[in-house]
């Protein structure tokens, strides 16, 4: 028989058998589209979880005193106050450090503020006016301090927006921390809650008079922020900062360093990291919904079989050959799985469309899932044809016939 | 000249002690374009020689000639090509297709050896069992007797050198059998082969010729 005419057969079997055509396709069909739709969440939330972490700024470098030791005991890393004023001074000159756009010193502790009309506790950080650039954050009203407010420890505060709110005040209004009075001179514009707690609920204050007036230890300083001059200076402005403060330590073995370099690279990677083994745990199950498809297209295969077995006898006494009942039932096989896997490509796609809309969850769909899901769904297919096929092929027309 | 050959066949079902000879050191010959008519009650064998005549099953032993070949060693793939091209087979149950027209159903034969104008084919069988004007009525909208000449037509269509009846009446009243007779015994005069293998007595004159099988044994002649 050629091949035309074993499709032609194939064909006319499953349109004979409507209903049971259409449930073997249904399997295929959902276990497609449950790969793509579920590959698609986890590519959205690994995307998502990049553009937080990128809107903290990808190109801020984080430096961290190193660990302390004294009497015989280390303090953890961070816990030294190896930083200083004179490190941000060198890190601030072009000439070493061409690549660093923006440094800002912090020295942060809790305080309670007390306005006019209430009160309210909050971390205030004591910065210098590169604060808002390593920080990326822009201001709703007012303006920031500058660096004469550096030098002349300005008693001037810039709140975000829940703190603001929370106290009552505006620009101008004053706000006592710690009975010193200070004037509010800017608000933040809000920046959510996303990634480390709210951004929204701080004040900074210049350096200079956190360090004098607020927390003492006057030129220590616990953090130094910098900003690269864009994402892909960021390895060079990091070899920069640790050039000049192995300067500024007088060190000369790194394995000495008595500080720490960071940046978000590493929290990115790490974060996508996590998403992608979420990702891989979704498409996981999945991929057992569609390899339960496959087994479900051989048991409607095998029935179909066994239910037609006085066709395949008859077929067999008008002279067709094991070869062909071998290749009918594979095309038969190959067509649903075929046909359930397009039709779950659509379903796919379309929940890709309806679930962002209709219940905030984002999808991303990307190529590869949708390519690997059809070939694999082909793919069980036809493997789990195959046995059902040898068994139709290998009946003997004698038995078969005598089968109804 | 002799279309069928058959030396001294024995078949066995099973094995051991469970072990049934249904053929027992069976011969026959069959001259072409001769009738015969097989009779023989059940159990007797006469379904098991009905398989292997049909090149359906392989005798456990001796030799079976078919219009000069050996059949009798044929692998599953060479046996189908035979019963394809040189067997027409009419069954007691029908066995046409349901979901398939007349005509679709006649021209199945045809698929399998991939021949042209297979339509045409199909409808001139058609016609020559009388069943011109109802090629595209499916087989639940013909009377039985009609359902048989269907089968007659498909077993028609590849112009075989034997036509094998197996029960052709076995289901049908006894105008429609009338018919189905008349059908076979007109394409005897035309010249085809035609064995008949039926346990009926009305049936078997539809044959010039009668063997009888008792106990996997060929008995020749009148009933004995």
């Amino acid at each position: 028989m050629s091949l035309f005419h074993t499709i032609e057969t194939g064909m006319r079997s499953l349109l004979g058998h409507r209903l049971r055509s259409v449930l073997t396709t249904l399997g295929i069909l959902f276990g497609v589209a449950a790969v793509i739709s579920t590959v698609g969440i986890g590519q959205a939330s690994s995307d998502s979880v990049a553009a937080r972490i990128t809107s903290l700024g990808t190109n801020l470098l984080t430096i961290s005193p190193g660990s302390t030791f004294s009497g015989g005991v280390f303090g953890g890393s961070g816990s030294g106050n190896s930083l200083t004023m004179a490190d941000v001074t060198g890190l601030l000159d072009r000439q070493n450090a061409p690549d660093i756009a923006a440094v800002a010193p912090v020295s942060q502790g809790r305080v309670s503020m007390v306005s006019a009309t209430g009160n309210w506790s909050t971390t205030v950080s004591g910065s210098t006016a590169g604060w808002l650039v390593t920080n990326t954050r822009t201001l709703d009203s007012g303006s920031f301090f500058n660096a004469t407010d550096v030098a002349t420890r300005a008693q001037v505060i810039v709140l975000g927006s829940t703190t603001a709110s929370n106290l009552g005040v505006g620009i101008g209004d004053l706000v006592k921390v710690k009975q010193i009075p200070f004037e509010v001179i800017g608000v933040l514009s809000p920046a959510g809650s996303q990634g480390f707690g709210n951004q929204d609920d701080l004040a900074v204050v210049p350096i200079t008079t956190a360090q004098g007036q607020l927390f003492g230890g006057a030129g220590s300083v616990q953090r130094i922020l910098l900003s690269a001059t864009s994402p892909s200076t960021i390895g060079s402005a990091y070899l920069e900062a640790n050039q000049v403060l192995l300067q500024t330590h007088h060190i000369t073995d790194q394995s000495q360093a008595d500080f720490t370099i960071t940046t978000q690279t590493q929290v990115l990677s790490t974060a996508q990291a996590v998403t992608q083994t979420l990702t891989i745990l979704l498409a996981s199950v999945a991929a057992i919904s569609l390899l339960v498809g496959g087994i479900g297209v051989m048991n409607i295969m095998l029935v179909s079989v066994t239910e037609r077995t006085s066709e395949i006898g008859l077929r067999k006494a008008l002279g067709a050959t094991p070869g062909d009942l071998f290749r009918q039932f594979v095309i038969e096989a190959g067509t649903l799985t075929a046909v359930g896997g397009l039709l779950g490509v659509a379903t796919g796609l379309a929940a890709g469309y309806i679930v962002p809309r209709a219940a905030n969850i984002a999808v991303t769909i990307t190529p590869l899932p949708v390519l690997v899901a059809v070939s694999v769904a082909v793919a069980v297919g036809l493997v789990f044809g195959v046995y059902p096929a040898l068994r139709a092929a290998r009946l003997a027309p004698i038995d078969a016939l005598r089968a109804q | 000249m002799e279309l069928i050959q058959l030396e001294a066949i024995n078949k066995v079902y099973g094995s051991g002690d469970a072990a049934v000879l249904a053929l027992q050191d069976f011969s026959l010959t069959v001259s072409a374009g001769e009738s015969l008519a097989v009779m023989g009650p059940s159990g007797s064998g006469k379904s098991t020689l009905m398989n292997i005549l049909g090149c359906l099953d392989t005798p456990s032993s001796g030799r079976y000639w078919f219009a000069g070949e050996d059949v009798s060693r044929l692998n599953e793939t060479q046996l189908a090509h035979v019963r394809n091209r040189r067997i027409g087979f009419v069954f007691q149950q029908f066995q046409l297709l349901p979901k398939m027209s007349a005509w679709r159903n006649v021209e199945l034969p045809l698929l399998y050896r991939n021949v042209e104008d297979r339509r045409r084919l199909a409808l001139s069988a058609l016609d020559k069992v009388g069943l011109g004007n109802r090629i595209d009525h499916r087989p639940n909208q013909l009377s039985g007797g009609q359902q048989q000449r269907v089968a007659i037509a498909r077993a028609l269509v590849t112009n075989p050198d034997l036509i094998l009846a197996d029960e052709p009446t076995g289901n049908l009243d006894s105008a429609s059998s009338r018919d189905v007779l008349a059908v076979l015994r007109d394409l005897n005069e035309q010249g085809h082969t035609i064995i008949v293998i039926t346990h009926d007595p009305e049936v078997a004159p539809v044959a010039k010729r009668t063997v009888h099988v008792r106990d996997g044994r060929l008995v020749e002649g009148v009933a004995a």
